[in-house]
């Protein structure tokens, strides 16, 4: 993976990726779009595991879903009422923000090439970002990290766990799409710096 | 124009009481497991306006300690920077000093 790099003379940020690398990341900002924006989903049945890991679309009307709760987290730890207020005020428009963020990463990749149903043929897709689009990229990326990483309960120095669980396992698959962004999200981070 | 007129301080008027100096409430960021050191030093400098040497130090008490005071103001002020730090998907929450 190389990532992103900004160009010289336009001052864009560019990144290529694989039909797969952008199909990828298409079906990730799909669930969050969906988890964000449907209140009223119900979990899912689901016969792959490793779909099942990366799906963000569980039980989501109840704050209580840990992925919501950690993208949304109480403004006062120590003040119930003025929490539920600050919320009141604020989760509908962030909820807003990081959904039209993560379909506006669906849309740039459409954009620059891809196609709704991934085929045979090697797509090569480059996405070219101005400024301000690739900061919207930038937050995006955290929020889908937020996403998997509390569903794989990712915490503090367990790269050995990781590392230790079989290839085929999904959990280990999904660390994988977890680290992979986060790779990509430190090139970007990078490149505007 | 305004005149001044003889004022007598109020004598139980402790230190505690004086805000002028240092504003009541307080952003605190605290560490989480997967936002990357090189990202929450970028918003701090995005956002804040910091400079390169004070994002970093910020990151890196949020990072060893768990949390750091990341600005101070009003209680509007605060409530205005956790929202953009919840927006930025890091991990915040305001009090009082």
């Amino acid at each position: 993976m190389s990532g992103f790099h900004r160009h010289r003379r336009s001052g864009h940020l560019i990144a290529t990726f694989s039909g797969f690398e952008a199909d990828l990341l298409r079906s990730l900002a799909s669930q969050l779009v969906e988890l964000l924006r449907n209140e009223a989903a119900v979990p899912h049945e689901h016969a792959d595991p490793l779909e099942a890991m990366l799906s963000f679309d569980g039980p989501t009307t109840e704050p209580e879903d840990p992925v919501l709760a950690r993208l949304f987290p109480s403004a006062y730890a120590e003040d119930d009422e003025a929490a539920s207020e600050f919320r009141r005020f604020t989760e509908g428009g962030l909820r807003d923000g990081k959904a039209s963020g993560a379909a506006f990463i669906i849309d740039s990749l459409e954009e620059a090439g891809l196609p709704p149903e991934l085929g045979e043929e090697r797509l090569v897709i480059d996405v070219e970002l101005e400024e301000a689009d690739a900061l919207t990229w930038l937050k995006s990326f955290t929020d889908l990290r937020l996403a998997l990483a509390t569903r794989l309960e990712v915490v503090e120095d367990d790269e050995d766990y990781w590392a230790a669980l079989p290839d085929d396992d999904p959990r280990a698959q999904a660390h994988d799409i977890y680290e992979w962004i986060g790779a990509l999200q430190e090139t970007l981070v990078e490149a505007l710096g | 124009m305004a005149t001044t007129s003889p004022v007598e301080v109020e004598p139980d008027l402790t230190p505690d009481e004086i805000t002028l100096i240092s504003p009541p409430w307080v952003t605190i960021v605290w560490n989480d497991p997967v936002n990357l050191m090189s990202y929450v030093t970028y918003v701090f400098r995005t956002y804040f306006g910091y400079d390169k040497s004070k994002a970093e130090k910020l990151m890196l008490e949020v990072h060893h300690d768990g949390r750091s005071m990341v600005s101070s103001g009003s209680r509007e002020e605060m409530e205005r920077d956790v929202q953009a730090m919840h927006e930025y998907g890091l991990w915040a929450t305001l009090e009082r000093q």
